[in-house]
């Protein structure tokens, strides 16, 4: 679904990312990890369409990142659900309008969405603040609202960067509960984290694979952990 | 882009709308310039109607008449007069030829010496009204001949005073059309900032609305909406002030001149409601070019 082939990234100066692979089949769950600073929201990035690779071939859903013009790259990300660690919404819109929004701006009428969207915030456990501001929730619930945003249009990808970074520890299992619910489901799942000991707590749950960045390259690390 | 933002214009697109925050301070400032320009704009139509007219009334109505005076001894004046007559009846390219009456002759002195003048015990010289067919005569030719026989006669063209006014008529309607085009093109620059800050002061709606999958014609219609409609609402309220003013501006009656001529005729009076449409047009061109710019420039 998405490729990276020998991808590398440069930010102006030297070279980030070099000589990148990567892979995510249908259905898998991955945790990509390395230390603050050395690219995993722009290997993310790279994975949305966000960026595009200074070499190699990217490839979402099968076209190269390159050949993609604005609207296809908006188009594939109605494809691929994000979660960022600092997730902004549309402060002046409720959180049940925030969650519908990619259905909003894909054109989907309302009245279609609205079953959908309170089995959703039921889901993520915030049917009770559906008509909360954006600005008027707490950091757990800003994290659950962006994972529902993510998922509305049944994506069939969710890169997640650092999504349990701002919450505690009981917040971050049930976030990584919510992913592995929709692994099951048939999502293919890529989590950016430092965080070691939610890798090992969703390592007895789900098959994941985890990958390492170390000086600018993509390493495999499953034996480790 | 622009033709699916047009027909989103039409229809209304309520959720489209409600992504872009309501900016109260700019929207209204918005809304102002384009009702003052709007109100400048009916001026400006007015001002070149009016020269218009007035360079095609002093181009057709003047060139088509002209005068031959004759100033003879008392005695003299009938049959030269009638010398006159005859002689312009003979030249090709004159429709009519007519000596004024008494009467007519009187009118046109009041203004000067009153109503109780007796012309007829002064030496006032007689005036024949020539009316040209459209070829015209050849002026040079009859002064010539009537110098020959008739003495008295002067033949007054009125090409001398006609051409210096119906030239500044002419630029008059020039700078008329001139300022409107520049009034055009400052809605069209207040809409381009207006729409560059409205675009710069949204950049996280607009960065969450590509996170979600809007592209960039649903994000640029959203803008482009809302500024063409408070281009057109604004339009719409300054030209009912600036036709309202022209309206109410004093009417000389008979005797109008210039000044008080600065009006709409008939049709014309339609014209204004034009002013809103283009304001709405220029305003729709100038957000959809601003906003493509902004968001090419984005990831």
């Amino acid at each position: 679904m998405i490729e990276l082939d020998n991808v590398a990234y440069s930010y102006g100066g030297g070279e980030l990312l070099s000589e990148l692979s990567l892979q995510l089949a249908p259905g898998s769950f991955h945790f990509l990890t390395g230390p603050s600073g050395t690219g995993k929201t722009t290997l993310l990035k790279l994975c949305y369409g966000a960026l595009r690779p200074t070499a190699g071939q990217a490839r979402l859903f099968g076209t190269d990142v390159r050949e993609m013009d604005r609207d296809a790259v908006a188009l594939s990300r109605r494809r691929i659900g994000v979660v960022h660690q600092d997730c902004q919404f549309l402060d002046h819109l409720t959180l049940a309008e925030n969650v519908a929004l990619p259905l909003t701006v894909a054109g989907e009428p309302i009245s279609a969405q609205d079953q959908n969207l309170r089995e959703l915030l039921g889901w993520v456990g915030l049917s009770s603040r559906a008509n909360a501001l954006p600005p008027e929730l707490s950091g757990g619930e800003r994290q659950r609202a962006a994972l529902a945003r993510a998922v509305i249009s049944s994506p069939e990808v969710v890169l997640a960067d650092e999504p349990t970074g701002n919450v505690d520890w009981e917040m971050s299992q049930r976030l990584l509960r919510l992913l592995i619910e929709l692994n099951r489901m048939g999502v293919t799942v890529l989590i950016a984290t430092h965080d070691l000991q939610l890798i090992r707590a969703a390592k007895s749950q789900v098959q994941a694979r985890v990958l390492r960045i170390a000086n600018r390259r993509l390493q495999s690390a499953g034996v480790d952990l | 882009m622009s033709l699916h933002t047009l027909s989103a214009l039409g229809r209304g697109d309520k959720a489209a709308d409600r992504v872009v925050p309501p900016t109260g301070f700019t929207a209204r400032l918005t809304l102002f310039v384009s009702a003052a320009m709007a109100f400048l704009a009916v001026f400006a139509l007015a001002l070149s109607l009016a020269a218009g007219r007035l360079a095609t009334s002093w181009g057709d109505e003047l060139a088509r008449a002209s005068t031959v005076r004759i100033s003879a001894p008392v005695g003299q004046v009938a049959t030269q007069t009638e010398a006159a007559l005859r002689l312009l009846q003979q030249t090709p390219g004159v429709a009519s030829a007519r000596a004024l009456s008494e009467a007519e002759q009187q009118a046109l002195l009041a203004p000067w010496f009153g109503p109780d003048l007796p012309v007829s015990d002064l030496p006032v010289p007689q005036l024949i009204e020539v009316t040209e067919t459209s070829e015209g005569y050849d002026a040079a030719g009859l002064r010539l001949r009537l110098q020959a026989e008739v003495p008295g006669a002067v033949l007054d063209d009125h090409a001398r005073w006609r051409k210096p006014l119906v030239a500044a008529a002419a630029r008059l309607k020039m700078l008329g059309w001139v300022s409107g085009l520049l009034i055009a093109a400052a809605v069209g620059a207040m809409v381009t900032l207006a729409a560059n800050a409205a675009l710069s002061a949204n950049a996280q709606v607009i960065a969450v609305l590509r996170l979600v999958g809007a592209t960039d014609a649903y994000i640029a219609r959203a803008f482009v909406r809302r500024f063409t409609l408070r281009a057109l609402s604004g339009a719409a309220v300054g030209t009912v002030l600036g036709v309202g003013a022209v309206a109410l501006l004093p009417s000389g009656g008979e005797t109008a001149g210039f000044l008080t001529g600065l009006s709409f005729r008939g049709w014309h009076w339609g014209i204004p409601a034009l002013v809103p449409l283009l304001a709405a047009v220029v305003a729709f061109a100038a957000t959809a070019v601003a906003a493509r710019r902004v968001l090419g420039g984005l990831s």
